[in-house]
């Protein structure tokens, strides 16, 4: 802390103004009411202001009002005893202990400091001012004080009080536009008001609580992680940090609601054309590697829905950094003739554990012991799968083939649009009762079961959407019958585990305009400390 | 007491828009811009016809994006600034 910083104004008991450096010699100590050993020197400082006081300012600093009242009456003071309650002189001048003693000249440079109660510390202070004011000055009986006694931990150290402090101070890593909401607002409506909000009410953001979520990464406050469309603004660590408060999140969770931001804010994931799009679609994010249990994600019982908080927030905060930075509002660049819940949070883990195959990141090309979220642009989703029946691996993968299908509608085939399909427990059993079952040979299976003839495809009298049927009718009927899969090609079919280990449902999440044109999935490590 | 809590958008001071000056009469190049959404041509087939039934003298330029889902690439908007002097963008839905 430098010497500029450390000068005050504070009102003493009076509501009076004292101004630190005066031009005099000072004598300033910071004490608490309810410290036993500030209580214990109150004699020495109220002695030094009576035997120096003409020559130099012996100021008490306390930091509560109502404390420094009842010093001022316990041990009838006389010197200035100064109100520091909201602790910001005291952070200024960064000790830990009261009492914390500073002897300075009268420009406020300091010459003699310590803290707590060393008596032969005292004694020298006492001689060195005494030399340097009164050279007859004979010194007060310090045989009734112990050699030694501990102070107390400071309140601006208090880590609720601490926070505020750094948040509010000069060289405060936080910029954002402070937004005062008057006594006489609700906190809770007033966001409701300004737009902030998803429709469900959002934790506000005080300095304080963004303070703690930044200490939940090692990255710069004013980083700039990503540039959010449509506004194509820029969004900052501390910005990432003020959506993530909002959205519920704890500190731990940052790292990854930040590489989250960062997949979907690129080129390839297009977050400007899935959130503009009428079909409605919306990021779902899969987290893997060993954050997930590091912050407690579910991949169980219930992944994919209530319950979790790491799930249900990540997730949101995301929503809300694409909505607040980024601007995308429903009936503004926001489309959607439905929209989804999709759009309030999707967030879960992959059950690694619980796999057959390589974790979703690993297929990806990431080290198993990264941790990684991948981002999906879904319309649709989790929709069930059900098979309670199939005994056999093809049998099982026939039916998971067969629920993907209905995605966006039957009778679309070869459609170069990404599902996400997340296979439960119970039904990775029965794939791999007869042994290994592939990835790639579920995705196979999935292709062969789904395929039919073009024929089934043509506008007809029950259904118009398909092949036109002006287009039909110059096709031959070799042409017409040949099969189609219901995906453009395997590598649409993304596979992960997930869910109860106790019921056959899988579910799939069908997608969006999958490729350069719309969207890709889009994998971004995590930090981790 | 008042609660202080920071602001979570881009703080970004709303631009207000305004209506391009009306001249009075159309002439010179009309740019009709195909988003690329399905039929969409069929709108602006249209409104080509009945541009040029209406103002012989004007000459219609057409033009599309490569994909609905994204902006406009900055090369096309730099290309229709170039060559037009005004634009209908038209989409389908």
């Amino acid at each position: 802390m430098s010497e500029f910083n450390r000068g005050f104004s504070l009102p003493d008991l009076d509501g009076l103004p004292r101004r630190f450096p005066s031009g005099r010699p000072s004598l300033v100590c910071f004490v608490k009411e309810d410290c036993k050993t500030c209580n214990l020197v109150m004699p020495v400082l109220e002695a030094f202001h009576r035997t120096f006081g003409a020559r130099a300012d012996v100021l008490l600093v306390g930091q509560s009002a109502a404390g420094n009242a009842t010093l001022k009456e316990r041990h009838a003071l006389t010197m200035p005893v100064l109100d520091d309650s909201d602790c910001r002189v005291s952070f200024a001048w960064d000790f830990e202990i009261v009492p914390a003693v500073f002897w300075t000249d009268g420009e406020g440079k300091i010459g003699t400091r310590f803290e707590g109660f060393v008596r032969s510390e005292w004694q020298a202070l006492e001689q060195q001012i005494g030399a340097q004011l009164d050279p007859g000055f004979s010194g007060l009986n310090w045989l009734d004080y112990p050699d030694w006694r501990p102070g107390c931990g400071s309140k601006h150290l208090d880590p609720e009080v601490n926070e505020r402090l750094r948040a509010t101070a000069s060289d405060s890593p936080i910029r954002a536009r402070r937004i005062e909401i008057a006594s006489a607002d609700d906190d809770a409506e007033f966001m409701f008001d300004q737009g902030f909000s998803d429709g469900l009410p959002l934790v506000p953001p005080t300095p304080e609580r963004v303070m703690r979520m930044l200490a939940g990464t090692r990255r710069g406050a004013q980083d700039i992680v990503a540039v959010v469309p449509p506004n194509m603004a820029p969004a900052t660590v501390e910005k990432i940090a003020i959506n993530a408060v909002m959205a519920g999140c704890r500190p731990d969770y940052l790292p990854v609601v930040i590489a989250a931001v960062e997949a979907v804010c690129t080129d390839e994931f297009n977050i400007h054309g899935v959130t503009a799009t009428t079909m409605g679609a919306s990021p779902v994010m899969v987290v893997n590697g060993p954050i997930r249990h590091r912050i407690g994600m579910n991949m169980k019982l219930s992944a994919l829905g209530v319950g979790n908080r790491a799930n249900a927030t990540i997730g949101r905060a995301v929503r809300l950094v694409v909505r607040n930075i980024g601007g995308a509002r429903p009936g503004g660049v926001d489309r959607s003739t439905m929209s989804s819940p999709l759009k309030f949070t999707m967030c879960f883990a992959e059950w690694e554990e619980g796999s057959p195959w390589s974790p979703l990141h690993v297929e990806r090309g990431f080290q198993v012991e990264d941790s990684v979220v991948t981002v999906f642009a879904m319309t649709s989703g989790p929709v069930l799968i059900v098979d309670q029946e199939s005994r056999g691996a093809d049998q099982i993968a026939g039916s998971l083939g067969l629920g993907l299908e209905g995605a966006i509608l039957s009778k679309i085939h070869r459609m170069p649009m990404d599902a996400l399909l997340v296979v439960c427990p119970e039904h990775i059993r029965t794939l791999t009762s007869e042994g290994q079952y592939s990835k790639d040979r579920l995705r196979a299976r999935i292709q062969q079961v789904t395929s039919r003839p073009l024929r089934e495809m043509v506008a007809n009298e029950i259904s118009g959407a398909g092949i036109p049927r002006a287009i039909a009718d110059k096709m031959t009927p070799e042409q017409l019958e040949a099969p189609a899969p219901k995906f453009a090609s395997e590598a649409n079919i993304h596979i992960v585990v997930a869910g109860s280990e106790a019921g056959k449902f899988s579910a799939a999440f069908h997608g969006w305009v999958t490729g350069p044109a719309g969207s890709m999935s889009v994998s971004r490590k995590i930090e981790t400390s | 007491m008042t609660l202080i809590i920071l602001d979570p958008t881009d703080e970004r001071v709303p631009v207000e828009r305004h209506i391009s000056r009306r001249n009075g009469a159309i002439t010179g190049t009309i740019g009709l811009l195909d988003i690329s959404k399905p039929r969409g041509n069929v709108l602006l087939d249209e409104l080509e016809r009945l541009l040029l039934e209406r103002l012989p003298g004007v000459k219609v330029n057409r033009y599309r994006k490569p994909t609905f889902a994204k902006p406009c690439p900055d090369d096309l908007r730099g290309t229709i600034k170039s060559e037009c002097s005004f634009l209908v963008e038209a989409l389908a839905d």
